[in-house]
């Protein structure tokens, strides 16, 4: 009993968003292995790992920069505008005025940066509110693409493709295996480790109740199990592909934006904004430059996720990044964030936008028409946040909480949420 | 008029909100065509009672009856009670901004010929409505191209185009100027002569002195009297002997103040109102306060503190016009809450739901937000100090909570408070500018508030309490500034300071201490 106990306090206790994250997870497993006993092992063979990396790399790049947006209380519509506009832009500044392509890819994250800075003038500095300066940068960019490109494709050099449909390359000795694959799972199960010891060394300098040891254990062993097998799937694929470059990019972005929001000053200020921006301004953050950067950074990634597509289709086309932001968006309310800002985290994104993938990878796989694969992801998306919403009226926290609460019995109560209590009425004592 | 038959009879009103007991056997009978005043400090209970007459509290959420023109009411929601003719016009206007005068007196009263609105008719009754309360404005006008004055106008039509027999007001001159306040209560007379009975609630007691028939006074949630202004003879002094009533008790901790120098001083400032250009919400005052003082802003509610200690905290609030500020003999300026922070000033907002605090945040979180650059190591937040930080605070603040983890908006009112309180001291302050720091807290947690702004003066910082309990300001303070329509009306020192004084000063607009 206590162990479960343990167990339980440590998935479902601390922040309401691990638990929240711990319940995405669940799902993004329970779905992966749904559709592998359907498609009867289609869904985790290496070729198809590697293939769902590398065509939903560029949606989770903009899940990353959506949720700052949405955490911050905006919204962009205009991503998949943006990326068609860079990608076109980085496109002809190859084949028209031959710049190298590492060139043009700085050149298209200046573009990126351009774009962001004009959005997040009007958004920040002028007060229009974020849905529509997107709005208009939507129809503003995606014409943009067009006129630059005549709505033609522009063909990119192969050095370029690289960035979208690159693979690690093969050194060292056969194994069999992709060796720098191999050598990148080891390198993050070394993370994983170091950073398990790190966070009980933590919560024993706050002098909290650590963590039970067989529970850090048990969580070691389940996230260096999924890595291994991980590395394993990638680096044993046809020969010539590994782990996708772009999902290298991916991972970095990851690693380094979740580290920003989690523990810098200016991710904080991210959430203070999107909690309360009132009392953020009267805790002395600057309000305007928090919006303006959120809406930047934004168009930065955009334009990323478009060099990215780009070059994994080897042509920057008229239609590129269709829809993107309906994903990207998607992505992170299933990952957890909440629609009035202020709540969830770039890894609960990236689990939302995976869940997205794997549903669509599947229902490919075993045929479902594209007709029907919307119909499921419309459907999926609503019940994803309405069940979260339900559970948060109900003061409750994750699917599987809400499954097992009635097993329980020392169901803590919590406190009654402010609002439903009397209104505050001051006595004045005479 | 004393002979008048009684129009309304409240009988022993009870209201109670869970744990909260708002009005306790109230009684109140007005006259038909009187104008009948109620007076009390705030949270006294006036509003409430309004609300149950009004139908707003509905039948059956309270005890006691209602006996109106000679039969029993029991009024279901707003509409029942202003078809029986009862209408209240609310502080804050319930007006459509963006809609003419017309459509805002006929809203949800739309006189209709077949299913559609007859506009023609409702434009012809608008015109003969705004003479009768005096306006005369094209009834196509928008509301919001007209002032407040007139907007009060309008609503004063709205109610008597649903043949109001008994019209209640909630502080109808707050927002308005002196002409416009004196042309609104010359009306009130008019409607007085007509048969129109009124209710008028108010914190101006000049005002109330100069119309009112009687005056019902309230206090703590019970009738204290009813005054007949003629035959009793009620002056000002009067009435604010019945709201104050009765001893202070010891509910403070002792302490004794060790006074510094001038360290902080405010001069001339004036600021413009966000919205209006026109209008200042303040004008030319000036404030110093001294190391180790704890200095009190006595006012009514929307007297102006707030505005005022907002708008030199970091211009949060208004728009600058002219004024400096003096902190250690040296001029300073603060363009932005930033500054104000760097220049080690806080503010503890008033509302701390709405302004004060991050309600998805945890205790850690909210105690650091203030001051991220303390927690921060090379760029990076320091998990350790913060979480070290915010415990320590739960110590001597004595938050309830279990861990620093717990979200704030699980926190009690007092708690939440003690968590903003943290906040501020966490940033280190020279200059503490409370605003209402114990409102909605219960007895046991203000006398804890109590003693930690005790504890902050006597670390030679200055504390600027702005209050509306005038028992919690003499009690704590060293020094009063009493504010009246954004003016410092009056510097009182904690010797000379009681609660008729005080009182006097709040709801005069005359300055009785030119600085």
């Amino acid at each position: 009993m206590s162990r479960a106990k343990d167990l339980r306090k440590n998935l479902f206790g601390g922040t309401t968003s691990n638990a929240r994250q711990f319940g995405m997870i669940f799902t993004l497993v329970a779905i992966v292995v749904l559709f592998q006993i359907l498609t009867d092992g289609l869904t985790l063979r290496s070729d198809n790992l590697i293939a769902l990396f590398q065509q939903n790399s560029y949606i989770l790049i903009l899940a990353i920069g959506m949720l700052m947006v949405i955490v911050a209380g905006h919204i962009d519509l205009s991503v998949g505008s943006v990326a068609a506009f860079a990608g076109i832009l980085v496109a002809k500044s190859m084949s028209d005025w031959s710049l190298p392509w590492p060139a043009a890819v700085a050149f298209g994250l200046l573009i990126g940066a351009a774009i962001g800075a004009w959005q997040g003038f009007w958004v920040a500095y002028v007060g229009v509110p974020a849905f529509i300066v997107t709005l208009a940068g939507m129809l503003l960019f995606r014409g943009g693409n067009q006129f630059i490109g005549n709505a033609d494709t522009i063909p990119v050099p192969e050095g370029f493709r690289v960035i979208g449909a690159g693979f690690l390359p093969e050194v060292g000795p056969n194994t069999g295996y992709n060796n720098l694959t191999l050598l990148l799972g080891l390198a993050a199960c070394a993370a994983v480790a170091w950073r398990e010891v790190r966070a009980r060394r933590t919560r024993r300098e706050m002098a909290a109740d650590p963590t039970p040891t067989w529970i850090s254990i048990l969580r070691l062993a389940v996230m260096v199990g999924a890595i291994v097998f991980a590395s394993l799937r990638f680096a044993s694929g046809r020969v010539g592909t590994s782990f996708p470059v772009s999902g290298i990019i991916l991972v970095a972005l990851v690693l380094a934006y979740s580290f920003y929001t989690r523990n810098t000053a200016g991710g904080r200020h991210i959430y203070a904004v999107g909690g309360n921006s009132r009392a953020a301004e009267l805790s002395g953050v600057k309000l305007r430059r928090v919006n303006f950067l959120v809406m930047t950074n934004m168009s930065v990634l955009a334009a990323l996720a478009g060099m990215i597509f780009v070059a994994r289709s080897a042509a920057s086309g008229p239609q590129d990044g269709n829809g993107w932001e309906l994903d990207a968006i998607a992505a992170v309310f299933i990952g957890g964030a909440a629609v009035s800002g202020g709540i969830g985290t770039i890894s609960g994104s990236i689990v939302g936008g995976l869940v997205m993938a794997v549903l669509n990878n599947g229902l490919q796989l075993l045929g479902v028409g594209t007709d029907r694969v919307q119909i499921i992801k419309g459907l999926v998306l609503l019940l994803a946040v309405a069940l979260d919403v339900y559970n948060k009226r109900q003061g409750r926290f994750s699917v599987i909480g809400g499954l097992t609460r009635s097993l329980r019995r020392d169901t803590p109560t919590p406190a009654a949420p402010e609002a439903q209590r009397a209104p505050a009425v001051t006595k004045v004592p005479g | 008029m004393s002979d008048a038959p009684v129009l309304l009879e409240m009988r022993s009103i009870t209201k109670e909100f869970p744990g909260v007991k708002a009005l306790a056997d109230v009684n109140l009978v007005v006259r038909a065509g009187e104008i009948h005043a109620i007076c009390g400090e705030n949270g006294a209970g006036k509003s409430t009672l309004m609300k149950v007459l009004s139908g707003v509290h509905p039948h059956g959420s309270y005890d006691g009856r209602i006996v109106y023109r000679g039969a029993e009411t029991r009024f279901a929601d707003i509409r029942a009670s202003e078809g029986a003719g009862i209408v209240i016009i609310h502080q804050e206007l319930a007006l459509v901004p963006d809609m003419s005068i017309t459509e805002n007196i006929f809203l949800g009263n739309e006189p209709r010929r077949r299913g559609a609105i007859d506009w023609r008719l409702a434009n012809r009754r608008a015109v003969e409505l705004m003479a009768r309360v005096g306006l005369h404005e094209d009834p196509d006008t928008l509301v919001k191209d007209i002032g407040v004055g007139k907007q009060q106008l309008v609503e004063i039509a709205k109610a008597f185009a649903k043949d109001v027999r008994l019209l209640i007001l909630d502080e109808p001159t707050a927002a308005l100027n002196e002409a416009d306040s004196r042309h609104l209560l010359d009306l009130l007379r008019g409607f007085r002569s007509r048969g129109v009975t009124s209710i008028m609630i108010s914190h101006k007691l000049n005002e109330i002195e100069a119309i009112a028939d009687r005056i019902t006074i309230l206090r703590d949630g019970r009738t204290v009297e009813t005054l007949d202004v003629r035959a009793d003879g009620v002056d000002e002094d009067r009435i604010v002997r019945g709201m104050v009533g009765r001893e202070l008790g010891s509910r403070f901790p002792d302490r004794t103040p060790r006074i510094g120098e001038v360290f902080f001083e405010v001069r001339d400032w004036t600021v413009r109102h966000p919205i209006s250009a026109e209008r200042r919400v303040c004008r030319n005052e000036s404030f110093v306060v001294r190391r180790g003082e704890i200095v009190g802003f006595a006012g009514l509610m929307g007297a102006g503190r707030t505005e005022l200690a907002m708008s030199v905290f970091g211009r949060s609030y208004g728009v600058y016009e002219s004024g400096t500020i003096v902190k250690d003999g040296r001029q300073i300026v603060l363009r932005s809450v930033a500054d104000a922070i760097a220049h080690r000033l806080a503010y503890v907002s008033e509302d701390r739901k709405a302004i004060g605090l991050n309600l998805l945040d945890d205790i850690k979180a909210s105690t650091v937000a203030a001051k991220l650059a303390k927690v921060t190591r090379r760029g990076v937040l320091d998990a350790v100090a913060e979480h070290r930080a915010a415990e320590s605070y739960r110590r001597e603040l004595r938050i309830k909570a279990p861990t620093v983890d717990e979200g704030v908006s699980r926190l009690s009112g007092g708690n939440q408070q003690k968590v903003v309180l943290a906040k501020w001291m966490f940033t280190d302050p020279d200059l503490l500018i409370l605003d209402e720091p114990t409102r909605g807290i219960d007895v046991g947690a203000k006398y804890e508030i109590y003693g930690v702004i005790q504890r902050l003066a006597d670390q030679g910082r200055g504390v600027v309490v702005i209050s509306s309990e005038l028992p919690e300001l003499i009690g704590l303070c060293d020094r009063i500034y009493t504010v009246c329509e954004g003016a410092i009306t009056g510097e009182i020192a904690r010797e000379h300071a009681d609660p008729e004084t005080l009182m006097k000063r709040m709801t005069s607009t005359k300055r009785t201490q030119p600085r």
